[in-house]
């Protein structure tokens, strides 16, 4: 890596090939916002609580805020810019799972990362997994259904 | 955002990680290691941190191991929470470590740097001290396997350069009967007011906490009295938290009145759980 404190940063995210010069110091947050103009994922706490801020990395949730740029190399990102009428999105719609809406980038990547990797998810995964993302209009209940709507959806078209 | 610049650097090998620390300190740098690295920029932004080189050791095949043998397991030290939860090799482990912070946290969060933390929780170290394990280091002199209890004694007891590559313990505790109890003062997700892991060796109790005091402890002293079983079980918990290593922790999760009520209703359940197990 460069000494200096800028260095040139290749990314994918939502399948698109960036390059970004960078401080190596930056976080990913940071980097999508600032530099890629992807303002989807939120700043909220940026301590790594409140989960406004969840991207997912090789599909798997993660906090921008707490990860930096760099560590991105490799890996893809998406973002809620890369969601294409997902499942989820539309059922946070039909739920109305959302208020003020500022949580909700971040709470649909994570619950669009459960729905895919855990189809058959039981309640305590549900809300272990939803326990990561902080809504202060407390639209819970709601974003549980919607999160439920789909995994039955799922299960209804295997079944 | 932090607000400092650091240059970041990625080894493949414990070697290049080694010597680059060395190197990094000869150019006057302050070189620091880095894993999950949600502890380092979440403490950078408040100026609790400060490096000008980060050296991510994630990729160092040796970091990730996870290796189970008929008599050993072997966990890196850059395996995320989730995965010791979702692997479930030492069930005791993967209950602490479900408890940290919350889902998507853990899959940033290291069992290193769990273990290696300013925040002075460190939850995983208590399955591990319960179970005698040991560490491996490696630093300038080479790479060396240590117990446990010599090298964790309140926190991590590491030279400058040294970082830790894995943790091994003998297969056969990782069965035995245990409960791991987190007790918040609300919520599911947050610090502990007081954190108990317990293990039962044969008729021997082994307890450790954290929440307790401003680090995380197992101590022969508290456990001679838990297991003084001719006593009844009110008496040996009383007895037993005389013994704590230092004044219990008063502060903004819960004074230590709260605390050590908290502490006795969770010692009751415990030896309760486990002895009742014996009937």
């Amino acid at each position: 890596m460069s000494s200096s404190s800028k260095c040139e940063i290749p990314l994918t995210v939502n399948g698109e090939k960036y390059s970004v010069i960078a401080r190596q110091a930056d976080t990913l947050l940071f980097v999508l916002r600032n530099h890629l103009g992807l303002t989807g994922a939120k700043p909220g706490c940026l301590n790594g609580d409140c989960g406004a801020c969840t991207v997912l990395m090789d599909k798997t949730p993660i906090k921008s805020c707490m990860i930096l740029a760099i560590e991105a190399i490799g890996k893809s990102v998406t973002t809620i810019e890369g969601l294409r009428d997902a499942p989820i999105q539309r059922a946070f719609v039909e739920h109305f799972a959302f208020q003020c809406g500022y949580c909700t980038p971040g709470f649909i990547m994570n619950a669009h990362a459960l729905v895919e990797s855990t189809p058959n998810a039981s309640e305590p995964i549900i809300e272990k997994w939803l326990e990561s993302n902080v809504c202060r209009c407390t639209s819970y209940f709601e974003i549980e259904q919607a999160v439920k709507s789909v995994l039955a959806e799922k299960q209804a078209s295997k079944d | 955002m932090v607000s400092f610049d650091f240059t970041y650097h990625r080894p493949s090998s414990i070697e290049e990680a080694v010597q680059l620390f060395a190197s990094l300190q000869r150019q006057g740098k302050t070189p620091i290691y880095y894993s999950g690295g949600t502890e380092i920029i979440t403490l950078s932004r408040l100026n609790l941190v400060f490096a000008d080189a980060v050296i991510d050791i994630k990729h160092i095949p040796e970091c990730q191991s996870f290796d189970i043998s008929q008599n050993q397991l072997v966990l890196g030290t850059a395996l995320t929470l989730t995965a010791i939860e979702e692997t479930n090799a030492f069930p005791l482990l993967a209950k602490a470590a479900s408890e940290i912070a919350d889902r998507t946290a853990r899959n940033q969060i290291t069992l290193g740097g769990n273990i290696c933390g300013q925040i002075f929780y460190r939850e995983t170290v208590l399955p591990l001290l319960l179970v005698d394990s040991d560490i491996v280091i490696a630093g300038k002199s080479g790479v060396q396997q240590r117990p446990i209890h010599e090298v964790f004694q309140q926190s991590i007891q590491l030279q400058p350069g040294e970082f830790l590559v894995q943790v091994k313990m003998n297969a056969a505790y990782l069965t035995m009967p245990h409960v791991h109890m987190k007790r918040r003062k609300q919520g599911k997700v947050g610090y502990p007011l007081v954190t108990v892991s317990a293990l039962k060796k044969g008729n021997e109790l082994r307890t450790a906490f954290s929440g307790v005091c401003p680090f995380p402890f197992r101590s022969p002293k508290v456990e001679e009295m838990l297991n003084a079983r001719h006593l009844p079980i009110d008496a040996r918990i009383d007895y037993a938290l005389q013994q704590l290593p230092e004044p219990i922790l008063d502060d903004i999760e819960g004074s230590a009145e709260y605390r050590l009520f908290v502490l006795k209703n969770t010692l009751w359940d415990i030896l309760t759980e486990l002895e009742e197990a014996e009937r």
